[in-house]
């Protein structure tokens, strides 16, 4: 029964990755970069749903619209200003400028709302559904991450296979300049690809301080990280990818702190990270690159 | 040896050693004076220590051409056993440059093999996938460190993992988990800085300029050509990783030598993007420009100081603007015809003084 217990939160953090990752693997795929302040975006989220609900009182599905509409402003902002200018740019200026504008966002929110800790209470509900006469009780909020993980995941998988705008995308991914012979705006593609990663990096703030309450300007950057991990761990690039490394990431991080050590739980993702990419060194799920000579 | 004999590799080496040698006197008039701040003083060290690290980190990326986020994690293997090992040494020694010397040594010996460790299965991995990797690698060794205890006493060493073991009668802790080192003899000099940056720029550019680092600058521009002209491919790129992660040990230890205390978390992600956005800036495969971005770069906040609060949220802005300006095509141009200009009025003015 603890078994099981530690495998849901553990399913349950790894879908609060799987939202992160699908951030940063969307737009690895289209714009060929590592966006580093995608984990920074995650806290402005949290802090804009923080506000909206505890000091204006609104409702918290309120609160996350108003934090999704914040960040996917924010998003398409930080492309227009700081990477649209750099398209042509070698990888690493763009790497720099994205750890510049983490720096950037991370050093706001400590002036805009100082660097001491905010107390985050879930805004789902302390309740808990109990299985098997109260053996296993599974909070709500471990139940709401998943059900989220899997509808955003569903309409994703969607929306870029179905729509018109999905497909763009896809095209983008495939060959920049192709598809801008073919007729697409090359530009707005990847515009709308930073909105929805934002968007998603919203839901995915609030998750996770409804998960671990605690709110600092640093939040993000952990977080960030290990869902970076996750993308490259199921394939960057892919959607599915995302979500299996993701969610398994989860697993291992419960599972390393359970049954190991607390202290040394992030070693050890690492280290099972390092050894699928030894084996596999594209990702669980990352497509074979053939060299051509 | 007049300058204008030498090839011009050569000479752009010379200048970069004449650059440090000059800082170096130049800053030691100013102690000599007293016009230097106490508290930027205190950062002379740590500068020296950065300027290797990131002439080091630019001989992975620069030179080899594979970029690493996980540089730190080198640092402070060196940092970590080298003031160990320094500890040891200074219960039975005074000779301070001593206990130095060999700690950097045993500090460099022990990044070398961890590089190696490392370098053995990861570097047949290339680009994002080979940066995630060194960045998961710098984290295991932040978490291993955070939780390893060491303590010294007359019967030798006592080290313990995770939980803390180690019972001693009348020992001291060298490394005491998550508080990181607490009892560090402080052996570091400025001078002991500056030398161990020229003999890093030495190697580096004995390197460069050897078959050795032929190959390796082939292998960064075309993986396969070199492969096909018979490059070994694994055994320079582990040789150009290797040598950079032992400089990273030595720059730890000197680091870590000037402060009574310092925590495993220092050496973690952040500071080694800190050091890449050195290199980076300072232009890869640049060695001098390395110098001079992490000189500026660590004295900056210093001097932003003025701006308290804002001071990082500047050095934010600063990053972007330099990244953008020597990036963007436009504004690239836009400099550069403003520079003509300039340089337009003053021949102008100067006349034929120059030709």
């Amino acid at each position: 029964m603890i078994f099981l217990s530690h495998l849901i939160s553990g399913i349950s953090l790894g879908s609060i990755y799987a939202i992160i990752a699908l951030g940063y693997t969307m737009v690895y795929g289209i714009a060929k970069m590592l966006n580093f302040a995608h984990g920074d975006v995650i806290m402005v989220g949290a802090y804009i749903c923080f506000f909206a609900t505890m000091s204006y009182g609104w409702h918290p599905i309120m609160g996350v619209l108003l934090s999704m509409v914040v960040c996917t402003l924010l998003g398409i902002v930080i492309d227009r200003l700081a990477y649209k200018p750099l398209r042509q740019a070698p990888a690493l200026a763009v790497l720099i400028t994205a750890i510049g504008m983490s720096y950037f966002l991370q050093n706001s929110a400590q002036l805009l709302w100082t660097s001491s800790p905010k107390v985050f209470p879930s805004v789902i509900g302390n309740g808990s559904v109990k299985l098997f006469d109260g053996a296993l009780a599974i909070p709500h909020v471990t139940i709401v991450t998943i059900v989220v993980c899997l509808v955003i995941m569903s309409g994703l998988v969607f929306f870029v296979n179905k729509t018109r705008v999905g497909k763009s995308m896809r095209a983008v991914s495939e060959d920049k300049s192709a598809a801008q012979l073919m007729g697409i705006n090359v530009n707005s593609t990847i515009s709308m690809t930073f909105a929805i990663g934002s968007a998603l990096a919203a839901i995915a703030g609030v998750l996770l301080c409804s998960a671990y309450p605690t709110l600092t300007p640093t939040t993000g950057a952990m977080p960030g990280i290990k869902a970076f991990t996750a993308a490259v761990f199921g394939g960057i690039g892919s959607i599915p990818g995302a979500l299996v490394g993701g969610i398994l990431l989860g697993i291992v991080e419960i599972f390393a702190k359970a049954y190991i050590s607390t202290q040394l739980s992030d070693a050890i993702v690492f280290a099972v990270l390092i050894v699928v990419l030894i084996v596999k060194p594209t990702g669980l799920l990352g497509k074979k690159i053939s060299e051509k000579v | 040896m007049s300058l204008k004999i030498m090839n011009k590799t050569t000479r752009s080496n010379m200048i970069t050693y004449a650059m440090v040698i000059i800082a170096f006197v130049i800053v030691q008039v100013l102690i000599g004076n007293g016009s230097i701040s106490s508290r930027l003083q205190g950062q002379l060290v740590p500068i020296c220590a950065y300027i290797v690290m990131a002439i080091s980190l630019n001989l992975t990326v620069g030179v080899l051409g594979e970029l690493s986020l996980g540089h730190a994690g080198f640092m402070s293997a060196g940092a970590f056993s080298g003031i160990v090992v320094a500890s040891c040494l200074s219960q039975n020694t005074d000779n301070e440059p001593l206990i130095l010397v060999i700690s950097m040594i045993v500090g460099g010996v022990v990044a070398a093999i961890v590089g190696f460790l490392v370098g053995v299965p990861v570097l047949r991995l290339s680009g994002d996938y080979l940066a995630i990797v060194t960045l998961a690698f710098g984290e295991i060794i932040k978490g291993i460190v955070n939780n390893l205890y060491v303590g010294l006493d007359g019967s030798g060493l006592h080290v313990s993992l995770i939980k803390n073991t180690v019972e001693m009668t009348d020992g001291t802790m060298l490394i005491n988990g998550p508080m990181g080192l607490t009892t560090i003899p402080r052996v570091a000099s400025f001078t002991a800085g500056f030398i161990l940056i020229l003999v890093c720029l030495f190697v580096i550019f004995n390197l460069v300029n050897s078959k050795s680092g032929r190959a390796i600058m082939a292998l960064r521009d075309n993986r396969i050509a070199a492969q096909s002209v018979g490059i070994n491919v694994t055994n320079y790129k582990l040789m150009a990783f290797v040598i950079s992660a032992a400089m990273a040990g030595m720059a730890g230890v000197l680091f870590t030598a000037n402060f009574s205390t310092v925590v495993a978390s220092k050496f973690d992600f952040n500071t080694s993007i800190l050091i890449l956005v050195f290199v980076v800036l300072g232009g890869l495969g640049n060695m001098r420009g390395s110098i001079i971005a992490a000189t500026v770069l660590t004295v900056l906040p210093e001097v932003l100081r003025s701006f308290s609060d804002y001071r990082m949220l500047v050095y934010a802005i600063v990053l972007i603007v330099m990244m953008l300006a020597t990036n963007n095509p436009t504004l690239k141009q836009g400099i550069s015809m403003i520079i003509s200009k300039l340089k337009g009025k003053n021949s102008a003015k100067g006349g034929s003084a120059n030709v």
